[in-house]
């Protein structure tokens, strides 16, 4: 049975100035969806998350989470950035519970939430430690769990591991799959790495360069787990290398 | 551990250096009159001494301690509940930052000591009068420094906040104002700094108490020794509200120093 839509995006224009970034993009995101988003370098993937999300004002169109317009005081999403987005001040598990904070969640409910994540993404050892005292893996981990304690609807992600090194990639990415299928949150997760693109989502969507513009949206029906060398996974990953080229 | 047992004998030896070189000078190799420049054990001798005994100035060290603290206190602590507030509103809100920025403009490059005539007039002679121009010198450092840590808020962390839902004011005080912690204890330091150190200017106005007196009025009767025993007073008092800011800071500001 076809599940229904959680996010639906019709006509997205942004544009900064003269410059159109974002060309009347539209699609429809289904609940429970993992949907990877890629594109050439530049093409506004950034811009196209962050006008989803109204963080960026958008020039024309619509974004409708669960039928109604986006708003973040009423939806809970989360977002992972690209950059090291925790707070300093804060401890592992304050930072974690950071999110829950903000959405008046009482305290032992906090407690019991934020437990249940840091037990997932193993930094339950390291609870009181300080971002400074943190490696840049654990510090992705402590971004990924804060955004899932909250029991986001909606979960965006842009290029959260484009600064890791491959084994730590690969080891994140595992749990994200494990917590997105715990949790069954909607994910939007922004790539420009097309093989994490092929190994987490079920769906790929191919944006062009700017304007930007969907080219192709992508099924992805491999098993899990993925493996990388496995032929159906070849041919997947070279047919959306095939699509982004635009040289 | 060990490192740090280093450092400190680095500083003492600094100390110790200063100490006979001027031990030499003076009481070794008499260069330098004792009336003009006392040796350190002289100045050593009166400081002790001044601890009970009033004269050559009318009042006991504790006393013009008391006396000046209560002063630069007053000034320094109005200095701080006025300017970081002040700093933290005009970073923060753009409108009040247009509105309140050409005045304090127009305030920031006038001298503390300017302010004296004008506060005699205002305040008449007793502690408010001094107590202002120190706040006038500590409220500056306290607004530039809170200003520029709550500018210094990374858009990342306020996306974050927004995301899940944040208003403006629970980003100020969730974001802005821990962000901005470090560089307002900076402001609240440097204010400690040019607050003791406007004491001296403040304390010329008529006083009958206080270590800027004292040393005025110890120039007068042409005793450096109770002059340098004040200099080093308030040098060490100073040092003493600064160490007390950083135990201050350590409790305040968690996980380093990040803006």
């Amino acid at each position: 049975m076809e599940s229904k839509v959680k996010v639906k995006v019709t006509d997205l224009t942004k544009c900064f100035g003269d410059l159109l970034v974002l060309d009347k993009v539209s699609f429809d995101v289904r609940e429970g969806e993992f949907l990877c988003v890629v594109g050439p370098t530049g093409c506004g993937k950034t811009t196209f998350l962050n006008s989803l999300t109204k963080l960026y004002d958008i020039t024309s169109g619509e974004i409708l989470v669960n039928g109604e317009s986006v708003d973040l005081m009423r939806h809970n999403i989360a977002y992972i950035f690209q950059e090291n987005s925790t707070m300093p001040w804060l401890t592992v598990e304050q930072n974690v519970g950071f999110g829950l904070g903000v959405k008046r969640v009482s305290d032992p409910q906090r407690r019991e939430m934020v437990e249940d994540v840091l037990d997932i993404v193993g930094l339950g050892k390291f609870r009181d430690y300080y971002p400074n005292q943190l490696s840049m893996s654990m510090l992705q981990r402590v971004v990924i769990a804060r955004a899932f304690a909250t029991r986001p609807e909606l979960l965006l992600m842009d290029e959260p591991y484009g600064q890791l090194d491959i084994e730590l990639r690969f080891r994140l990415e595992d749990e994200l799959v494990k917590l997105w299928e715990k949790t069954g949150t909607t994910v939007i997760f922004i790539t420009h790495n097309i093989e994490e693109a092929v190994y987490l989502s079920e769906n790929i969507l191919v944006l062009t360069n700017k304007p930007t513009t969907i080219k192709k949206r992508v099924e992805n029906r491999l098993g899990r787990p993925r493996n990388i060398a496995d032929p159906g996974f070849v041919a997947l990953r070279n047919q959306v290398t095939e699509l982004i080229k635009w040289w | 551990m060990k490192k740090d047992r280093r450092y400190l004998l680095l500083s003492l030896l600094a100390v110790s250096t200063v100490l006979a070189a001027w031990w030499l000078a003076t009481d070794i190799l008499k260069l330098v009159p004792s009336t003009t420049f006392p040796s350190p054990v002289k100045v050593l001798r009166t400081l002790v001494i001044k601890f009970w005994d009033p004269n050559p100035d009318g009042a006991t060290l504790p006393q013009h301690v008391i006396a000046s603290l209560q002063v630069s206190l007053t000034g320094y602590l109005m200095g701080v509940f006025i300017g970081v507030p002040l700093g933290i509103c005009m970073a923060w809100f753009t409108r009040f930052d247009w509105f309140a920025r050409p005045l304090f403009d127009m305030l920031r490059p006038i001298p503390g000591i300017a302010w004296i005539p004008l506060m005699i007039i205002l305040f008449g002679i007793g502690v408010m009068s001094k107590a202002m121009v120190i706040f006038l010198s500590s409220f500056t450092a306290c607004v530039v420094n809170s200003y520029s840590g709550i500018k210094q808020t990374k858009a990342v962390h306020l996306w974050v906040a927004r995301t899940f839902g944040a208003g403006n004011l629970e980003m100020l005080f969730k974001i802005a104002i821990p962000t901005s912690l470090p560089l307002v204890l900076t402001g609240m330091r440097v204010a400690l700094g040019s607050s003791w150190s406007a004491l001296v200017a403040a304390e010329l106005l008529a006083s009958t108490q206080g270590l800027g007196f004292m040393i005025m009025q110890c120039r007068g009767l042409y005793r450096p020794d109770v002059i340098i025993a004040g200099m080093i007073t308030i040098g060490s008092v100073g040092a003493f509200l600064t160490w007390l800011l950083s135990l201050l800071e350590r409790r305040v500001v968690k996980g380093g120093r990040f803006s």
